[in-house]
Formats: C-alpha cells, structure tokens, sequence
C-alpha cells in the first residue's frame, strides 16, 4: 500500500499550506543573502499548482505530478521554477505507469529529481542550494527498506539546518561568498516543507511506504 | 510604501498594457503573454533577437524593443526571471527563419528560465543560440561563484548585436558580435538605496542615511563593500578605478561611455558623475567616442547609478552609430 493519486494530491495540499504560512519567512531568509522573492515566487506557483489539480481528476500518480511540475515551470519563474519544476518532471516519469508509489518507486522517484537538480542547477551537495537536502535524504533512504515518517522529518529537517553552516557557490547567495555563512537556503527550507509535508500526510493518512 | 499602483499582483500586466497604449506604433503585445515584440515581428529574413528577465528595470528590457535593437522582450515577475513557456512563446512570435539569439544576463533564474525555452524551441525545430552577459566586475571571484552579473552593459550588447542582425548577418555572424562585446565591457554600479518591491512593500535591504554600498547588483544583491558616502567626485573615481583594474580596458583606447541611474537618481546627478568619469578617462589617455547619460537599467525606485565602458574597434562603432527605433535609445 503505497501512495495513490489522493495521497499525492494530500502531499501538495499540506505543503501548499506550509509553504503559504511561511511565505514571508522564505522571503525573508531569501532577503538575507538572495534578492528576497524565494517566498513570493514558490507560493503563487504552489497556489496555482492546488488550483489546477483541485479541478482535474486524475487516475495515474505521474500524470498528477507531472501537471504539479510544470504548473510549477509555468508560474513560478525565477531560479525555483526550473529547480522544483525539473526535479519533480524527472519524479513523475521515475513513477509512470504506477497505479502508486511504493517505497521502492518512491526512492527511485528523489533519485530522479536530485539527478535532474544537479543537470539543471549544476550544483554539487555542499553548495548551499536544495540539492543538499534532497542529496543527503536520497542517502538516507537508500540506506532503508520503508519510510518512518517520524525518523525522515527528522533527516530533513537535520539537513535543511546544515545548510546554514555551508558556504554559498551557486546562485544570488554565492555573490556573499564567506558572509552567506550563518543563513539558512531559503530553496533547501522550501524543499524541506515539501519532504515533512510527504511525511505529515504518511502519518495521517496512514499509509505505508 | 508610495507608489502608484493598484494591486501589486497586477503590476507587469497592467505596466505592459500601458506601455502598448503608449507605444502601439513601435510595439505590440504577444496576446496571452508577457511578450512585448516589435510590431512588424516576425521579420522575414533576419535573425531575431530575444531577451527580457525581471520586470522593474525599464526601460530595459521592453524598451528596447524595435528596428535595430531587440526583436522581443519577455517580461517576468518583478526581479523575477520570467518562466520558459513565456519566452519560448517570444522566440516562436519573433523568428523570422534565420533562427533567434538569447541574450541573456547572467543571474541563475535567468539562464535555466532561457535554457529550458531554448530547448522547447528546438523541439520545435526552432534554431536558437544564446549569449551570456557578465559585465559587472564587482563580482570579484568567479571560481566560487555562478560568475559575474549581467547589469547594464547588456544594453550595449542589445544595440550591436541588434545592428547586425538589422544588417542581415547570419545567427553565427550576430552571436560573434554579440560575444565580441560582452568581452569588450564592463560595469559596476553603487547604491544610496535599496529598491521597494510593490508586492512586499519592503526595502530590499537596509542602508543607513550616510551610508553608500559600492557594486551592489541591480536587484539590490549585496556589494563589495559599504562605506560612508563620498562626493560625486571621489564615487566616479572609485567606479572607474575598479573597472579599469579589470584589464579589459588600456589607455590609447576607444570607449563608449554609459551612465546608468538606477530609478531614484535624478539626471542632474548622473551628468555630474558623468562628467568627472569623462575627466578621469580623458586623463588616462582614452578617447570616449559616445557617452550615454539615463536610465537604460532600472532598479524600480533605487538611488544610485552604474557605470560602463565598452571598448570599441571599427565594426563596433559602425554598429553603435547605426539607426535604431525604440524607446530606449
């Protein structure tokens, strides 16, 4: 029993609520060593995203994530919009054809994602961008047989943390160079609502993966 | 936050409708988009050119939008890179069939956002090639970085490679020149303020009174350096002193001169500095061909200013000289 398209369409709802209630708090961290729009870019594209699949019935889990990734490419803009947008594209053709994402998919699913992260933002793990906290949380599943959603909000939540510790080298941030030390990654906080959302809605909605 | 608006949501596409009521003439409105393309697009037999990024930097970049300068403008959020479907609906309204360059300034959003739309174009079987501007030497190490800005001097690659493509030459013959001035120039701006953002209604960054940052990007990113304010004088010696120890430009050569206000500096004070910047270079043996002196690239309400040198040869200067239609120059 893995995750059906109501789960998914659960996952993006919860972090469309998680991204919208700190919105001006990744705006904010984004103010610190970026431009200050982190927040305003990915909430209109997740409002958008919850708009269109609201209205749209779906019966394969990569047709609904596909439609999530590119409202995503569509609305957001910005260095968010191809991240997010290009790394969810890769999870949905990783889960094509499954009428639900086990643990196994799910795993090949962020491994998709991260690989397209890397192509599209040519970040390594340890530049301060979200490929570190969707690198160390591919390791940690990698490392596992099924998901303790308690357990997997922690990772996330321990790598989001690391990022403040790193030095910026790609994006806006990396023009600070030693002075992005000390500030959170407003793309690695976003990426964390997405991964504790996922594990929120395996909580409630009960499901094993 | 003052600022006359209506809802902040709003801003690009009632800006955009307001600069085609204005300019119907020279421009029009790729209907359904945040395109703006010269209103004979597509011209048939030339290569078109395409650029944009954020909105809050006009006239950059719809206005420089017509005959001899940019084919297109895509128009994103404001400081926002606009999303691939945008600009791919730019490169397919403006291609002519002797395909379409990308100028694109170097900010990560930008070069994904325009990336992604080269590629959909050439689904499309749509030729399409890309030029990447760096101008602002601010940005001093580059290994560590996503490399250096693009600022104002994009504005320059806009008119040459415009004049060429104007003049018939082949996408490879364009993107040659177009790289030939992005080696050619340079940048660096300073800040008295940051820019209001209408849809936080905050400043983007916190400066105090007396205070000035030196080389702060055009959206308000941090500087080199913060220091108490100087005179005019010793602003213009500071700005050129950084570009000149860049080694792209030597005494002996030619130079085109561009004095960028940034939205919140008034004319009176970009002539001034633009007259010392004209005394220094003089001083140090160049000779300034042209001197622009305006508002080419905007930081919505920001005061202060950038300064940019191109170095020119005898293609260059044909081509700056050549006969443009747009609002910005």
């Amino acid at each position: 029993m893995g995750l059906k398209v109501e789960d998914v369409k659960a996952w993006i709802m919860k972090t469309n609520e998680q991204i919208q209630q700190n919105k001006e708090y990744l705006s904010e961290l984004d103010q610190a060593i970026g431009d200050g729009d982190h927040g305003t870019n990915i909430s209109r594209g997740f409002q958008e995203t919850v708009n269109k699949i609201s209205s749209t019935e779906y019966t394969a889990v990569a047709d609904l994530i596909k439609d999530w990734s590119m409202t995503l490419l569509s609305k957001v803009g910005g260095a968010a919009g191809p991240l997010f947008g290009t790394a969810l594209l890769k999870f949905s053709g990783a889960v094509q054809g499954k009428e639900e994402i086990d643990y196994g998919s799910f795993v090949e699913g962020v491994e998709a994602g991260l690989n397209g992260l890397i192509l599209r933002g040519k970040a390594e793990e340890g530049d301060k961008t979200m490929v570190d906290v969707w690198s160390p949380l591919l390791t940690y599943l990698k490392g596992r047989e099924a998901l303790d959603a308690d357990d997997f909000e922690e990772a996330a939540k321990a790598a989001m943390e690391n990022t403040k510790n790193l030095k910026a080298k790609k994006g806006r941030a990396s023009y600070l160079g030693d002075r992005s030390i000390g500030h959170l990654d407003p793309g690695s906080v976003s990426s964390y609502y997405l991964f504790s959302s996922l594990a929120q809605v395996i909580k409630e909605e009960g499901v094993q993966l | 936050m003052k600022k006359v608006i209506n809802d902040p949501n709003q801003i690009v596409e009632e800006m955009l409708k307001g600069m085609v009521a204005a300019h119907g003439d020279l421009l029009k409105r790729v209907e359904g988009t945040t395109v703006i393309a010269r209103a004979d697009a597509p011209v048939q037999g030339k290569v078109a050119l395409v650029s944009g990024g954020g909105s809050g930097h006009e006239p950059a970049h719809a206005g420089f939008v017509g005959k001899g300068v940019l084919d297109a403008a895509v128009s994103g959020e404001v400081f926002t890179s606009p999303t691939p479907d945008q600009v791919l609906e730019a490169i397919k309204a403006v291609d002519g069939g002797e395909g379409v360059l990308l100028i694109i300034k170097n900010y990560t959003g930008d070069v994904m956002n325009f990336e992604m739309a080269a590629e959909l174009a050439e689904m499309e079987e749509i030729r399409v090639d890309k030029v990447i501007v760096n101008d602002d030497v601010a940005v001093e190490d580059s290994t560590y970085t996503t490399g250096r800005r693009g600022i104002a001097g994009t504005l320059f690659v806009h008119k040459l490679a415009g004049a060429k493509a104007e003049s018939g030459a082949s996408l490879a013959e364009v993107k040659a020149t177009a790289e030939k001035t992005v080696a050619n120039v340079r940048s660096m701006g300073m800040a008295l303020t940051a820019a209001t953002i209408p849809s936080t209604g905050k400043a983007g960054f916190q400066i105090a009174e007396d205070e000035m940052e030196i080389g702060m990007g055009i959206h308000g990113e941090p500087g080199i350096s913060r220091d108490k304010i100087k005179s005019a004088d010793e602003i213009a010696e500071t700005l050129v002193q950084k570009i000149l120890d860049d080694g792209v430009h030597q005494s002996g050569d030619e130079v085109a001169v561009m004095i960028n206000g940034l939205g919140g500096t008034p004319l009176m004070e970009l002539y001034v500095l633009n007259g010392k910047v004209n005394d220094l270079l003089k001083e140090k043996g160049f000779t300034v061909h042209k001197t622009f002196v305006g508002e080419y690239m905007t930081a919505i309400d920001m005061a202060g200013l950038s300064v940019t040198l191109l170095k020119l040869d005898d293609e260059l200067k044909e081509l700056l000289a050549a006969p443009t239609n747009t609002l910005g120059f």
